[in-house]
């Protein structure tokens, strides 16, 4: 009896060509989409945490800013060198102690035009990075100590200002002032949040104060502890120094902030979360528009089904035999497009994953979710409308219009 | 149902006091009147009568299809008031066949897919189910036609189609609604000898609703409506 309606059910999706493949459409788009960006997102969470932690446990971050997290710098006072050169004098555990400012420009050479970043910072920066120079040097210190207008550039910046040429001797201008380019950076590739971090043009951190900021401000310490100190302590002890030299009242809370990678590590993918969330939303919603379309295609067929479930129950087919045969289809096709958009979802993931760079985080919960709800949809809206009709005495299924 | 010895005495159908109102209230509409008929197996009866006399409303509840406001109505000795839905629906399954003005025949479904329908619901194989539709069709003159689908056959041929589908697990009646209403006299008389035959050769008792009086001729015994009421029962002389 089952496989006979399951038989029954397969001829009428077949029959239904255009109305099944619609259905299940709406359906397939729905779950893919929900999979694909659920995936992405898990990809780019995981690769922040793990390229966060490939920096090494051992480095802490100073920010101004009241609250955790970007874009709270405004309200209070920057940093300046002497808070960097005070860290570098009171914490024995630092290793090393790099301020860093940045600011985005256009650097031209020639006719060839390109925005990219811009930072300021010392020779350290190339060490904390685990960088190193392709061919020419770094910054020497009476440079460093001068504010020289030199600067050191990264791969990207280099192919798209000076091709194939050497870049090493020749001048490039950033913002109104002239360079000139002492040093070119061995290609480091795409980092955490797929930023390339060859897209760069470094500078003595004085160079950049006076050339391109105009201020004496420092955006971001970093320091390094040494293998085998406690970060901890270093954290606490940074954090002392700086309500320190700030005056900040015992009453007062913190106007910077003093991170681990843990809290680095948090604060990004609380962002990609986020933004994992906000896609996952997006796609859900496209599923409930895929949901609604369906409804509307088995809505526009009501009619139909109707009159035809009209005509079985007058030749003899009992009410449970017509619903359980719409039943089956409509969790045919709904539970179909359901796996169809799993493996299309997974597909499209597997792709975009070389393209955006990010790791592929399979999530089964995702994919049941999106399944279960596409099964719901279907039953709910291809069962729904035939258990009305069932219901009828024949000829007022018949008379339906 | 019961096949007791009784089966002569008591008729194949007996309609008491049958009664039919659409609608409530104000709108309320009686298209029965309180309607007593007795059909015998075997027989051909035409029922004719204006249009709303109440003949179709009469064969949707001679055919199980529909239900009586008050009245009885006996199949074989059965109240079929005191049956269950689902025994209702086992009437119609064993015992009726009935075949609609519209024809209603599935669409994109091919004319043997149609015919055999009523087969599956009586769980017979597949196989076995194709040999007999295709054994149906024949014998309706649509052989050759079976993979066709209604939107492809004429209206003719769907009534065939319909009639094929109303006979193929043999029934005890099969009840016809205006089978002719929309066919010119040539394949008007095709259909006529056609349910003449099944009524002749097979034994299957036939009531047909028609408003041509041509028709009701082919018929062995002609009931005229009037207003929700029997205005006269009459054998036809020169039926068959
Ligand atoms: N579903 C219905 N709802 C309300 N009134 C109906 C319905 N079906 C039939 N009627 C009314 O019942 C009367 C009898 O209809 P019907 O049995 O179809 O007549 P006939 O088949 O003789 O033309 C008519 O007046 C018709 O308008
Ligand atoms: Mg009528």
């Amino acid at each position: 009896m089952l496989w006979n309606t399951l038989l029954l059910a397969l001829r009428e999706i077949k029959r239904n060509v255009m109305r099944s493949f619609l259905t299940v459409l709406g359906i397939v788009i729905g779950v893919a989409s929900v999979i694909t960006m659920v995936t992405l997102g898990n990809g780019a969470t995981q690769q922040v945490t793990t390229q966060i932690a490939s920096l090494g446990s051992n480095l802490l971050m100073v920010t101004p800013g009241r609250r955790m997290g970007p874009g709270s710098a405004g309200s209070s006072p920057s940093f300046k060198v002497e808070d960097g050169e005070a860290i570098a004098r009171e914490i024995t555990s630092a290793a090393l102690v790099v301020p860093v400012a940045s600011r985005s420009t256009s650097a031209i050479f020639g006719n060839q035009n390109w925005s990219t970043t811009v930072t300021g910072t010392t020779n350290a920066f190339l060490e904390l990075r685990s960088m190193s120079l392709h061919s020419g040097r770094s910054f020497s210190d009476s440079e460093a100590r001068a504010g020289a207008a030199v600067c050191v550039i990264g791969q990207t910046v280099r192919e798209k200002l000076f091709g194939s040429q050497d870049p090493i001797g020749s001048r490039i201008r950033l913002g109104a002032l002239s360079f000139q380019v002492i040093g070119l950076l061995e290609a480091k590739g795409q980092s955490t949040m797929g930023q390339d971090q060859d897209d760069t043009v470094l500078l003595p951190l004085r160079t950049f104060q006076r050339r391109i900021s105009g201020n004496q401000d420092v955006g971001m310490i970093q320091v390094s502890i040494r293998e085998g100190q406690p970060t901890e302590k270093a954290q606490r002890d940074i954090r002392l120094l700086m309500r320190e030299r700030r005056r900040l009242a015992v009453s007062e809370e913190d106007n910077f902030n003093v991170m681990d990678t843990k809290e680095i590590t948090r604060m990004l993918t609380g962002t990609t979360q986020v933004l994992t969330g906000l896609l996952g939303a997006v796609a859900a919603v496209s599923l409930l528009v895929g949901g609604i379309g369906i409804m509307n295609i088995m809505l526009v067929s009501v009619t139909e089904r109707t009159r035809e479930i009209g005509t079985r129950l007058a030749i003899g087919a009992l009410e449970r035999e017509v619903l359980m045969q719409f039943l089956v289809e409509a969790v045919v096709l709904s539970s179909s497009g359901g796996l169809f958009g799993i493996l299309l979802g997974l597909g499209a993931s597997f792709g975009l994953k070389n393209l955006l760079q990010v790791p592929f985080v399979f999530n089964p919960g995702i994919a049941i979710i999106a399944f279960l709800f596409s099964a719901a949809v279907g039953v709910l809206f291809g069962y729904f409308p035939a258990l009305k009709a069932a219901r009828l005495d024949p000829i007022e299924a018949l008379r339906h219009e | 149902m019961t096949a007791s010895t009784e089966t002569s005495r008591t008729p194949l159908i007996e309609l008491q006091g049958v009664t039919k109102v659409y609608g409530e209230g104000q709108a309320a509409m009686q298209a029965l009147a309180g309607i007593d008929l007795r059909i015998e197996q075997g027989d051909f009866v035409a029922i004719m009568g204006h249009s709303g006399s109440g003949k179709s409303t009469c064969l949707n509840i001679l055919g199980c299809l529909d239900s009586p406001t008050s009245g009885s109505y006996r199949f074989r000795g059965v109240e079929v008031s005191q049956l269950t839905r689902d025994q209702r629906a086992k009437l119609r399954r064993f015992y009726l066949g009935f075949v609609f003005q519209g024809y209603n025949l599935l669409k994109r479904t091919t004319a043997i897919e149609n015919v055999e329908l009523p087969l599956i619901y009586r769980g017979v194989p597949t196989r076995e189910r194709h040999q007999i539709a295709r054994r149906t069709l024949a014998s309706v003159g649509l052989e050759g036609w079976e993979s066709h689908s209604p939107s492809e056959l004429s209206g003719g041929q769907q009534q065939r189609v319909a009639i094929a589908r109303a006979i193929i697990a043999g029934p005890s009646v099969l009840m016809a609604d205006e089978p002719t209403g929309n066919l010119d006299t040539a394949r008007s008389e095709e259909i006529m000898d056609l349910l003449c035959r099944l009524n002749r050769e097979d034994g299957i008792t036939i009531v047909m609703v028609t408003h041509e009086q041509d028709m009701a001729h082919y018929a062995k015994r002609i009931v005229h409506f009037k207003d929700g009421r029997i205005e006269s029962d009459q054998q036809n002389g020169r039926a068959n």
